[in-house]
């Protein structure tokens, strides 16, 4: 208690120096939290837009069913079960069919996933409902991704290839029915969604279905030996590691900044020590051990982290909170890695976060603090009192 | 006044010290005795080890060779801990430099020892205000050593040594910084204080202003006792 009145007397007393030291430390805090806030909102954003646009509650998969091997789509669907079928009726479950196809827009030619999905289904934001209406046509949704890759507007005409159960080609033309705006690109690039209903047609395979969508984590408790259960959790851990490969790469920023903080904590201690020798010297003549003015030197190092902290509150909670309010915007261009990102980020920031941040700089600088003054246990208190240590 | 026992017991002392690949004796052979509540001082030229031999005295330093005892302590035998504590609760120190915390008002100055001894904030704050009292600083008692003159950076430093009431008081060249007016009031100062705590006063000085306050004068002479004698006040 002692030393930390003395320590935070000492350091107060040091005036514009101490500040300097503080204000630095003190925007270490505040872009760590910021920029893991951001990463946080991102992941909580991806994963609400996912599991709006994609993933449901969870699903269940056809047990061949591997979305990264689009060449094993054919041997991938089976007869939506029995059991199954009330709640694909009441809308919670959205069966989906898929196949391999391709395109031709502007003369090229372009190989997509044709998806069939239910068109009463309540699970995903897939406009199915723009299935309904139109002519003898097939209606069709697709991403705005798509719709500006290839120049696509709602009401085209595009015509699309497929091979049927036969292996022989087949073609029809799909009519543009709606264009939807998702924040999740494994949806909309490269996909063409039209009524569950056609696509089994098209494949002559009715009834049947590569996976489901479901609205309600229970469905997923269905035990058929045809059909795996995958939670929301195991379908958004990629998010995750994402976000993971993505908070390392940003952590080179703020370790520099921490590196620069600590840096000038570091400094400002040896030199202290070197110029402060006299007290040092005094105050073991007026009784302190050497390692109680050990402590005293290293816990005013210390408390620049906690100054650090109250400042960092001052001005940063502000600046988070207002930051957490607007929204960060996000450059179009960082729409890779087929990770959902919005226009906007909402950081987040959790206790976790800022209780972790405030420790790793109070620790940090704690032992920057502790180096330097460690060379008080060694000298000779006369010496010191006349300050002739070199 | 205390009892005259013997505060500070010195037998055969003998400082060195390493110089390159030779040693240095800076004390060869003291032997002296101080009895509470004097008023005494080491007079002597430069380098005639003044300042050493009190730096043991205050168990700042260690004897070579010989017995230091302080307060029944002997100070070769002290701990880093124990040496530490003696100092906190009855050793005083004046230096030729003042040596005020440069951060720390006056008063904080004073609370400084008080803190160490973990005293209580009201008696602590009653303890400052009295010592400020003794030194004549009370309407100073938020100014920081820059914007004091030197003479009361001094009695600052004395409100410091004195406040926690210690046994002895050990005084470096209290004066040499200070011109003959202050030097005279700061010395009357501890004068006072010696009679009327007891509070035993050790100086180190070649100050004549100072050695005519002095009832018993030491002469270190190369390190040795040249002369000792009881100033007769007439
Ligand atoms: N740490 C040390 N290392 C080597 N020699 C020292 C050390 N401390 C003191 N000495 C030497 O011991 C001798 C006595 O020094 P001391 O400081 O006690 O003298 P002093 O009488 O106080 O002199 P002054 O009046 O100049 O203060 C001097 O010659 C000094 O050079
Ligand atoms: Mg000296």
């Amino acid at each position: 208690m002692l030393t930390l009145k003395l320590a935070l007397r000492n350091l107060l007393g040091a005036g514009l120096r101490t500040w300097l030291n503080v204000f630095v430390l003190s925007l270490s805090y505040v872009v760590i939290i910021y920029i893991h806030g951001m990463l946080d909102g991102w992941d909580v954003q991806a994963k609400s837009d996912m599991m709006h646009w994609q993933t449901g509650q969870g699903q269940l998969w056809q047990k061949n069913y591997d979305p990264l091997d689009p060449f094993t789509l054919q041997e991938s669907f089976a007869t939506i079960p029995g059991e199954l079928i009330p709640s694909v009726e009441s809308g919670d479950l959205a069966p989906v069919l898929i196949t391999m196809a391709s395109f031709y827009p502007e003369g090229r030619i372009q190989s997509i996933l044709l998806k069939g999905i239910s068109e009463n289904q309540q699970v995903v934001e897939i406009p199915t409902a723009a299935f309904s209406g139109g002519g003898a046509d097939i209606p069709a949704v697709i991403g705005k991704r798509m719709a500006e890759a290839n120049k696509i507007t709602v009401g085209d005409l595009v015509t699309v290839r497929w091979r049927d159960a036969n292996g022989t080609f087949d073609a029809a033309d799909v009519r543009i029915a709606a264009i939807f705006n998702s924040n999740v690109p494994t949806i909309d690039a490269g996909q063409i969604w039209i009524p569950l209903r056609r696509l089994q047609t098209m494949l002559s395979a009715p009834g049947k279905a590569t996976y489901f969508i479901s609205k309600k984590s229970e469905l997923l408790n269905y035990s058929g030996s045809d059909w795996v259960s995958k939670d929301l959790k195991s379908l958004t851990a990629e998010i995750d590691q994402i976000i993971k490969t993505k908070s390392f790469g940003s952590s080179i920023m703020y370790v520099v900044l921490l590196l620069l903080a600590m840096l000038a904590i570091f400094d400002t201690q040896v030199l202290t020590i070197f110029r402060r020798q006299r007290e040092i010297g005094t105050q073991i003549a007026l009784g302190m051990t050497r390692w109680q003015v050990v402590r005293l030197f290293t816990a005013e190092g210390a408390m620049n982290a906690v100054l650090a902290a109250l400042l960092a509150a001052v001005y940063g909670i502000p600046f988070l909170a207002s930051q957490a309010a607007s929204g960060i915007a996000m450059p179009a261009t960082t729409d890779t890695m087929g990770l959902a990102i919005a226009d906007k980020i909402f950081p987040v920031y959790s206790l976790g976060l800022i209780g972790v941040t405030i420790v790793v700089v109070l620790v940090t600088s704690t032992i920057v603090s502790y180096i330097p003054s460690r060379r008080i246990a060694k000298m000779n208190p006369t010496e010191a009192i006349k300050g002739k240590i070199q | 006044m205390k009892s005259n026992q013997s505060v500070i017991s010195i037998r055969n002392l003998v400082k060195t010290f390493p110089m390159g690949n030779r040693e240095f004796t800076a004390l060869n052979g003291i032997n002296l005795e101080f009895a509470s509540g004097e008023f005494s001082g080491f007079v002597g030229p430069s380098g005639s080890g003044k300042t050493t031999l009190l730096n043991i005295i205050g168990t700042l330093d260690s004897p070579t060779e010989g017995e230091a005892m302080v307060l029944d302590h002997s100070v070769k035998l002290l701990t880093q801990k124990k040496a530490a504590l003696l100092r906190s609760q009855k050793i005083g120190f004046i230096f030729q430099t003042f040596n005020l915390l440069p951060v720390y008002s006056a008063a904080e100055n004073v609370e400084f020892p008080l803190l160490l001894q973990k005293m209580g904030g009201e008696a602590r704050r009653k303890a400052v205000m009295e010592a400020l009292e003794w030194v004549g600083l009370s309407d100073k008692a938020k100014s920081r050593p820059a914007q004091m003159s030197g003479g009361e950076c001094q009695r600052v430093a004395i409100a410091r040594a004195m406040v926690k009431k210690p046994e002895i008081v050990l005084a470096d060249e209290p004066t040499a910084n200070l011109d003959a007016e202050n030097s005279h009031n700061i010395l009357k100062t501890m004068v006072k204080l010696n009679q009327e705590l007891g509070t035993t006063f050790l100086f180190a000085t070649h100050d004549e202003k100072v050695i005519g306050y002095l009832r018993r004068i030491i002469r270190l002479y190369d390190g040795k006792v040249a002369f000792d004698e009881l100033v007769t006040k007439i």
